[in-house]
């Protein structure tokens, strides 16, 4: 253990601490701008620089490590000075039309100039201002960059791509893609570079208008599926608390906006359970012909992470859609002709967690029932967008229930929205395929965890199934070496490409610093345990799909409608 | 009052000079990869503050270029500001009054060619190819060898994890701490402050204080094998590497000793064979199989080791002696540095007493001969070079060594014969006085003085102007050549011979030791890609985190040499260690750029390669 004084307060902490972290621990807080835990360790930004006696220069809080007698000022004159200076740097390279700025109001640049009172700065202005192609789901805006390099690193570091990089020398350096544009380089599309920005230097594209348009025209039917993992997060940067963000007041929220079918992509959850697991029962059957494991093929990030990376393991993929394609599918098929309409009169939008979806639901090899199956695709932060552009006072809404008939969803589809929840979904319907009955619910639950890479391996009719879960893709990378090299084996694999899954994922709102996607978790496992149906086989809606349109699962229909060769997609 | 008076030096003028020294250190503690565009614009501004003001192309002229670089920076560029730039800098070197102008712009010319990639980049993606890289030294280091690793380990007295942690890069900690030349100083960040640091002293002192440290266990056998030709540094160094990758590894050496140039072309007085036998220890201890007096093309044929290993590696070196081409160099009494070198290994070494010798020759290998000819008791030693001391290739050290040991250097002085005595044995050279001339190629070449021949009577000539390779048997197997060298690719395959490598001096031309390591170490990764694997050379060991307090500006602890009256006359070691209170002061210095700077976000430490 470490005891060195903060603030005249003294602090023992153990060896390794950081400044920064053994102030937390005293209750002084010291401002950062760069920094982002165990990811962005760098010291770019100067901010948390504080004073240390007996040395010369100021050390930065954090990445200094605490010695012992080490006596700490964090609020002197020349602290506030150097470093309400280097805010001012800052600002002096950054465009700050901050009332047009996506990230007004949770900007943490804003936040700092702020709270040191800036008010003018006396340097001049020097921005960059650099092309961008705005047709790419991720923009960037060169003139807002700070440069803190976290994008850069979340990119190496959590998801192993290294898509940005810094470029050029001095007062030029910046920061770019590996590549002329965006979707010519490896980059999965996880966004989690734009969840990470602290500023609106990185932004996902904004598609609301779309949605507002199609809104206002009276040709279009507009269908709205809401993803699991938007339930548990949309609430939070409206002001409202957990217990009034729920899913019931989600879908008034989101009927208030104007629409008339607002539908949950847990419903089409289930429907890729049914697709999925019985896709994986069959490869179970013939090891000896079938690929396996079978790896998950729900996130668009992951697979455009194994087309990209490992292109020779992409038969490995279920054939079966993600959600919200299958939704799509449904939609313009089935539910079109309940309503009597033509595919292309209905206007199916989606609610996602996710940047990368929006890269999906453009890939022309997707859509089977109409030209495009998922016409646009809006994040969680663009609903909340839409929401507070139509002024609607969300917490003041009654709850009301999403629609009849594709706005039903079992407990097993809630959960895909958390990681290893496709593959414990998958697992209870596989069992009863299996067994002809139900496993108890929560059979699975070893599987769970915030782990980035878990294993488990379960004993069904005598036939043990080996699993492995991931979530980010460095994870997933060497999940797949692991693979590849025969150190590990198994015959189901699940990979979500965001950490802890799509409830940590790039489109959902963004709290500088802090990782909700556990606490998001456990909201959508306590929705599971309180839904009345925990398997996907008992959704009556999938069963009635099944037994007036579809037949059954792997049908020729199904197989047209749910499934594709994601090995054909355009990258 | 009278017409003259002293004009003193004024104090901003000495704080401008003090500046100027500031710049001087900087630059040469240039960090590697900078954008080019970046530096050409900066140094321009720097041109602009040097220039008078009176004439337009100078005045004007640099800071139009000035702008158009800095369009180019801003990713505002275009092909017509690429033509303007070309333009307005022709227009300056041929209209500027004088050099501040015109060599500015030269400059400026001279980068328009070199860096036209990137200016292109500049204007086509708005940004540069140049790759910044983090730790000068580290990347100065051909074998890139941790320095700032095991500089923080040496002082914390881990001396044998300081030896593991270089020979993850280089199996020849031991030699490289007495006889490298150091590229990893050349750039040290350190000069920033003060000078740079002393890392081969500290190494030094972590090889000299460091236990028996074994090799690290060799991966699981992969049943290949593969053939090394020659045993100098760049052959063992792959033989090291391929061998803890888990290849069978033999190599042939044509010499009754291993080592190479490092055996065979090194004196004594700079690398005790203990020194040596300390890392060839460490070499074959990995399983190294050895055959020497084996002469491939004598002995063994290319076509059988091809057929009877799996990849071949021909490291030969440059052991040739070239000739100068003038008269009676065959003469008894004329002999090539290289054999001298060779013969004083020997039990029995040369015996010079008495006699009056001449070395022809600027370079280390001419250093070596002339100190080695005075240890041999020569009555008088005096090296003949033809253009002046500062061109000499030679180190500075070495030729200051010499000179101190007795030594004459006599610069600007062409051979132009041998002359002989009556029984056809050498009695003196010939040499015609040279005048330093227009620099070509960037050196300045020598030409005829007006001055009549010189002769300068001798008993012995000794001749040291450079190797070349013994490449005739190879080239016949196939090898392609270029002048007397091999040609390869950058992974050192062998075009057009399927699983030949080849690296080192037989490709490069006489070089350093460490350039044979590191063209050894590629071999050892390109060869185990040949054959199928990847697999990974690492330490696996923690490095101490960089301390925040730095050391302030300190000078810098220089190596002394043993006084010269006392080293001249034997073969010991002529250079002495730090001490360990030096050794602390010296540790101390490390600006820690594997964490500090850009490194500390990325590329600070290559963990494995």
């Amino acid at each position: 253990m470490v005891t060195l004084t903060i603030d005249n307060k003294a602090v023992t902490v153990p060896e390794g601490t950081t400044i920064l972290d053994a102030a937390k621990q005293v209750e002084i807080h010291i401002p950062t701008l760069c920094y982002l835990r165990d990811i962005n360790e760098v010291g770019s930004c100067r901010i948390c620089a504080v004073e240390v006696e007996g040395v010369n220069k100021l050390a930065t809080a954090c990445n200094t490590l605490v010695e012992n007698g080490m006596v700490v000022h964090t609020n002197t004159p020349r602290v506030r000075t150097t470093r309400k200076t280097n805010v001012e740097l800052i600002l002096s390279q950054h465009v700050d039309h901050c009332v047009t700025c996506v990230r007004s109001g949770n900007c943490s640049l804003q936040r700092l100039s702020t709270d040191m009172n800036i008010q003018s700065v006396p340097f001049g202005k020097a921005t960059s201002e650099r092309p961008w192609d705005k047709t790419q789901p991720i923009l960037r805006d060169s003139a807002k960059c700070i440069k803190c390099l976290r994008c850069v690193s979340v990119c190496e570091r959590v998801q192993s791509l290294g898509v940005w990089e810094v470029t050029g020398s001095g007062a030029h350096t910046t920061v770019r893609v590996r590549g002329t544009r965006m979707n010519e380089t490896n980059c999965a599309f996880c966004g989690q570079c734009v969840a990470h920005c602290p500023v609106g230097a990185l932004r996902g594209r904004d598609d609301t208008e779309k949605v507002f348009a199609a809104l206002t025209d009276p040709e279009k039917e507009v269908v709205f599926q809401i993803a699991p993992a938007v339930r548990a997060a949309w609430g939070e940067n409206l002001g409202l608390t957990p217990e009034q963000a729920t899913e019931k007041r989600l879908a008034a929220a989101v009927r208030a906006l104007g629409v008339k079918h607002v539908f949950d992509t847990t419903f089409s959850a289930d429907l890729t359970i049914m697709e999925e697991s019985s896709e994986f029962v069959e490869r179970l059957s013939d090891p000896e012909h079938a690929t396996l494991p079978q790896f998950t093929s729900c996130c668009p990030g992951w697979v455009r992470f194994l087309r990209r990376e490992f292109p020779d393991m992409a038969p490995h993929l279920s054939t079966a859609k993600s959600p919200q394609q299958m939704f799509g599918a449904v939609a313009k098929s089935y539910y079109a002709q309940l309503l009597g309409k033509k595919p292309e009169d209905i206007f199916c939008v989606s609610v996602m967690p996710c940047i990368a979806k929006k890269y999906e639901a453009d890939v022309p090899q997707v859509n089977d029932a109409a030209e495009k199956d998922v016409d646009v695709v809006i994040t969680a932060r663009e609903l909340v967008r839409m929401l507070r552009a139509t002024q609607i006072n969300v917490a003041a809404l009654p709850e009301e229930e999403f629609d009849h008939p594709l706005g039903v969803g079992s407990g097993a589809g809630v959960i895909f929205g958390v990681t290893g929840g496709v593959m414990e979904a998958a697992l209870r319907t596989a069992y009863w395929k299996l067994t002809g009955s139900n496993p108890p619910a929560d059979a699975f639950q070893e599987i769970r965890g915030q782990k980035p890479w878990r294993e488990a391996s379960f004993t069904i009719q005598d036939t043990t199934v080996r699993l492995a879960v991931a979530s980010g893709l460095s994870s997933a990378r060497m999940l797949m070496e692991a693979i590849q090299s025969g150190q590990a084996s198994y015959d189901f694999v699940e990979v979500m490409a965001c950490p802890g899954g799509c409830s940590g994922g790039g489109g959902q709102p963004i709290h500088d610093g802090v990782d909700l996607s556990e606490a998001r978790g456990n909201r959508l496992y306590a929705l599971d345990q309180a839904n009345p149906i925990r398997f996907s086989h008992e959704n009556p809606v999938i069963q009635k799909l099944y037994k007036e349109y579809l037949e059954e699962p792997l049908s020729h229909k199904a197989h047209k409608l749910l499934h594709t060769e994601q090995a054909n997609w355009e990258l | 009052m009278s017409r003259l008076s002293i004009t003193p030096w004024e104090n901003s003028q000495r704080t401008v000079d003090d500046l100027y020294a500031d710049m001087e250190r900087r630059i040469s503690a240039a960090p590697c990869g900078n954008c080019p565009v970046e530096l050409t614009s900066a140094f321009l501004k720097l041109c602009l503050a040097q220039s008078c003001g009176k004439c337009v192309p100078c005045r004007i002229g640099l800071d139009r270029l000035s702008d158009l670089l800095d369009r180019l920076l801003d990713g505002n560029g275009s092909e017509e500001d690429m033509q303007t730039i070309l333009r307005l800098s022709q227009s300056i070197v041929d209209s500027a009054d004088c050099a501040i102008g015109f060599e500015a712009a030269q400059m400026v010319l001279d980068g328009y060619v070199a860096f036209h990639d990137d200016y292109l980049a500049h204007i086509e993606q708005g940004s540069c190819t140049a790759n910044f890289k983090s730790v000068p030294c580290v990347e100065l280091c051909p074998a890139h060898v941790d320095a700032p690793g095991y500089i923080s380990l040496v002082g914390e007295g881990r001396y044998d994890d300081a030896i593991r942690l270089i020979r993850k890069d280089n199996p020849f900690p031991s030699v490289c701490a007495l006889v490298c030349e150091h590229p990893c100083e050349s750039h040290c960040r350190r000069s920033i402050v003060d000078a740079p640091l002393n890392i081969r002293g500290i190494k030094r002192f972590a090889v000299e204080h460091s236990g028996d440290v074994p090799p690290p266990p060799c991966a699981p056998p992969t049943g290949k094998r593969v053939a090394i030709v020659g045993g100098g540094p760049s052959g063992l160094t792959a033989a090291y590497f391929l061998s803890l990758m888990g290849h069978k590894v033999t190599v042939f050496e044509k010499k009754p000793e291993l080592g190479g140039m490092l055996c065979y072309g090194i004196p004594l007085y700079r690398l005790p064979e203990e020194y040596l036998d300390r890392d060839l220890n460490c070499i074959l201890a990995t399983g190294v199989e050895v055959k020497l007096e084996c002469q491939v093309g004598v002995d063994v044929t290319m076509e059988e080791l091809r057929q009877d290993y799996d990849s071949v590696y021909v490291a030969i070196g440059a052991t040739k002696q070239k000739n100068l081409g003038i008269p009676n160099e065959d003469a008894p009494g004329v002999l090539s540095a290289i054999h001298l070198l060779d013969s004083t290994i020997q039990e029995v070494k040369p015996d010079f007493t008495g006699l009056n010798v001449v070395v022809i020759g600027g370079g280390n290998v001419a250093m070596d001969a002339t100190r080695t000819s005075v240890r041999l008791g020569a009555k008088s030693v005096k090296c003949v070079y033809r253009r002046r001391i500062s061109d000499m290739t030679a180190l500075e050290e070495e030729i200051a060594g010499a000179m101190a040991e007795g030594c004459e250097i006599l610069p600007l002085k062409a051979p132009v014969r041998i002359v002989t005595d009556e029984q056809g044995k050498v009695s003196g050279l010939v040499v015609q006085p040279q005048v330093i001339g227009e620099v070509r190629g960037g050196r300045p070449a020598p030409r005829k003085a007006d001055q009549p021949e010189e002769l300068i009577p001798c008993d012995v000539v000794l001749i040291a102007v450079g190797q070349v390779v013994d490449s005739q048997y190879f080239s016949q197997s196939g090898m392609p050549l270029k002048w007397d060298n091999f040609i390869t690719a950058d992974d050192g395959s062998v075009p057009g011979m399927e699983g030949v490598f080849s690296g080192g001096d037989c490709v490069s031309g006489p070089a350093t030791v460490i350039l044979a390591i590191e063209a050894g170490k590629v071999a050892a990764a390109s060869i185990d890609e040949y054959l199928g694997f990847h697999t990974d050379i690492s330490a696996n060991l923690e490095v101490p985190p960089a301390p925040f307090r730095l050391q302030g500006a300190t000078g810098r602890i220089d190596l002394t040499e043993r006084e010269a009256s006392w080293r001249k006359n034997d073969f010991e070691l002529m250079e002495n260690s730090m001490s360990k209170q030096e050794m602390d002061q010296e540790c101390s210095r490390c600006l820690r750029c594997d964490h500090y700077g850009h490194a500390g976000f990325k590329g600070g430490r290559l963990a494995k390669w």
